[in-house]
């Protein structure tokens, strides 16, 4: 690992200062894949700025019936929040289908959007990666890609957004809320905040330079019943082949996005409003544009099977 | 480097050093020499005070040096085991301020004022922790490498139920967990044990769970 000065950010303002401030300097939270890619050398940060001291653990209720969630929430303590589990219950799955016990207790709710790609690549210093090293290729592309993406890929990078949470807070229309080093803050859809990356993958959400995100918002409860129903190799501790997270309403309307397909939680509007005839039509659009390699093209029909467990537990 | 640099070396320098060509292995040989740390000046440094099993340790730490090193490197504590040093196999779990973490993936300096407690703070020959004698009870282990790091990740499983935290398995999140064998297993999905003694691990939780119920 490379060596690093710390310092302790004082406020949310005052931390996207320093980042501004101090050239390689990167915010910590939990730590839990910042420090795994620093011992790899694919993170080499010269500086942290420790975000922990700073007072954005709390779940608050917003004016407008929703809740608003500090970055710094642990990822057991969100899952857990009695609110969450009665009004969010897609959130509390997806979370709990993450990661483990001990990783959840220290993954932060702004760490856990801004997790890296689990791309064996991206991973492996000795292979050409756009993302890690823009321009030297994508080994992917010709690689093993079973877990990788098959929808909002580009020819520079096939790398899938790993996580669950963000998944589920994608089908409750969560919003970024953050600030920036000038002291301006601002929200951001999470539909927008991760980017389809084209050819810079090295850049993987809409955040600035040292911008900092300070808290994660859900509007007010949307009812129905919630699922996440994630597919994986192992049944605990592992990313998703795909996952499902869906809203739906007794009438059979809903909302459903899709985790481990593409660079961000997949979800399309016209895909959703076809919810109430069937699986078969809410992919076939979701995945319109997918071009999947030989070894991950099961994931489609792999979707559309999952979405159709998911709607039939609905309607039981 | 000169040899009257090799003799100064200590046994953690080589520890370091071992772990660094472990690292640079991965890269071109070039790029690990222009890597090379420059001996002149000391790497980043900081203080921090914290209480491991009971007793304030105060220590100045390069940054670098996760919560794991300085248990088994600086506080000699080495029931605390490194396995994959990636947050992968659990065998570096300890509990910190009463949760269970990877002290693998956190830094020591962010630990300032944190109460930590290991293996050896749970219970020791003679003085057992419930778990620990449970574990011995059920054979909860073969080689025993990865028990200290499913020890404390069990005392904490069992915890974590009792305060409700939900998981995975639980048909109604909504409702208070229960201790049974699926719950156990999914939580306990973080500690692998290459000697597979999984049932065995799980048994030995139902018995102090129960004892406790």
């Amino acid at each position: 690992m490379r060596p690093f000065t710390i310092e302790r950010a004082a406020s949310p303002a005052d931390a996207a200062a320093a980042a501004m401030r101090t050239q390689g300097a990167k915010f910590i939270a939990g730590g839990t894949n910042l420090i795994d890619l620093m011992k790899l050398e694919i993170e080499t940060p010269t500086h942290l700025i420790d975000v922990n001291g700073l007072e954005l653990d709390s779940i608050t209720e917003t004016d407008s019936g929703g809740l608003r969630i500090g970055a710094l929430v642990r990822n057991t303590a969100l899952a857990t929040d009695r609110r969450v589990r009665r009004d969010y219950g897609v959130l509390t799955r997806a979370i709990m289908a993450g990661a483990s016990g001990q990783l959840r207790n220290k993954a932060s709710t702004a760490g856990n959007l801004l997790q890296r790609t689990r791309c064996p690549y991206f991973y492996d210093p000795n292979m050409p990666c756009n993302k890690r090293d823009p321009g030297s290729g994508c080994a992917a592309l010709e690689g093993f890609s079973r877990q990788l993406g098959v929808v909002g890929i580009s020819d520079a990078c096939i790398a899938t957004h790993p996580g669950d949470m963000a998944v589920a807070l994608r089908v409750l229309d969560a919003a970024v809320e953050t600030v920036k080093p000038d002291g301006q803050v601002r929200a951001i859809p999470l539909a927008d905040f991760h980017r389809l990356w084209g050819d810079t993958p090295h850049i993987e959400t809409l955040l600035e330079p040292g911008e900092l995100i300070t808290a994660v918002t859900l509007p007010s409860p949307v009812g129905g019943k919630h699922f996440y129903q994630k597919v994986r190799d192992r049944r605990s501790y592992a990313f998703a082949l795909v996952s499902v997270a869906a809203v739906i309403q007794r009438d059979g309307t809903g909302r459903v996005a899709f985790g481990g397909v593409a660079p961000k939680p997949w979800r399309m509007s016209e895909a959703d409003a076809l919810l109430p005839r069937g699986a078969a039509s809410v992919v076939a659009v979701a995945f319109a544009d997918a071009r999947p390699t030989e070894h991950n093209a099961f994931k489609i029909p792999l979707a559309e099977r999952t979405l159709a467990s998911v709607i039939a537990q609905a309607r039981s | 480097m000169a040899d009257s640099d090799l003799l100064k070396i200590s046994r953690r320098g080589m520890l370091a050093g071992s772990a660094a060509s472990v690292a640079a292995s991965s890269v071109p040989m070039s790029v690990a020499l222009a890597q090379a740390p420059d001996v002149a000046t000391p790497p980043p440094s900081a203080d921090v005070a914290m209480t491991v099993n009971g007793t304030r340790a105060a220590v100045r730490v390069d940054t670098r040096v996760t919560l794991l090193d300085l248990l088994r490197e600086e506080l000699q504590l080495t029931g605390t085991k490194k396995g994959c040093d990636h947050g992968q196999c659990g065998a570096c779990t300890v509990l910190v301020n009463g949760e269970r973490i990877n002290s693998c993936l956190s830094f020591a300096f962010m630990h300032q004022d944190d109460e930590v407690t290991t293996i050896e703070g749970l219970g020791m020959p003679g003085d057992l922790h419930p778990m620990q004698a449970a574990f011995i009870k059920h054979d909860g282990y073969q080689c025993g490498y990865c028990t200290p790091g499913q020890i404390c990740s069990a005392v904490a499983v069992l915890d974590e139920i009792e305060r409700g935290i939900p998981s995975h398995v639980q048909e109604d999140i909504t409702d208070r967990p229960r201790p049974t064998n699926i719950e156990l297993r999914e939580r306990m999905s973080g500690n692998i044990c290459r000697c597979g003694a999984y049932s065995n691990i799980a048994d030995a939780m139902a018995d102090v769970a129960e004892a406790r119920a």
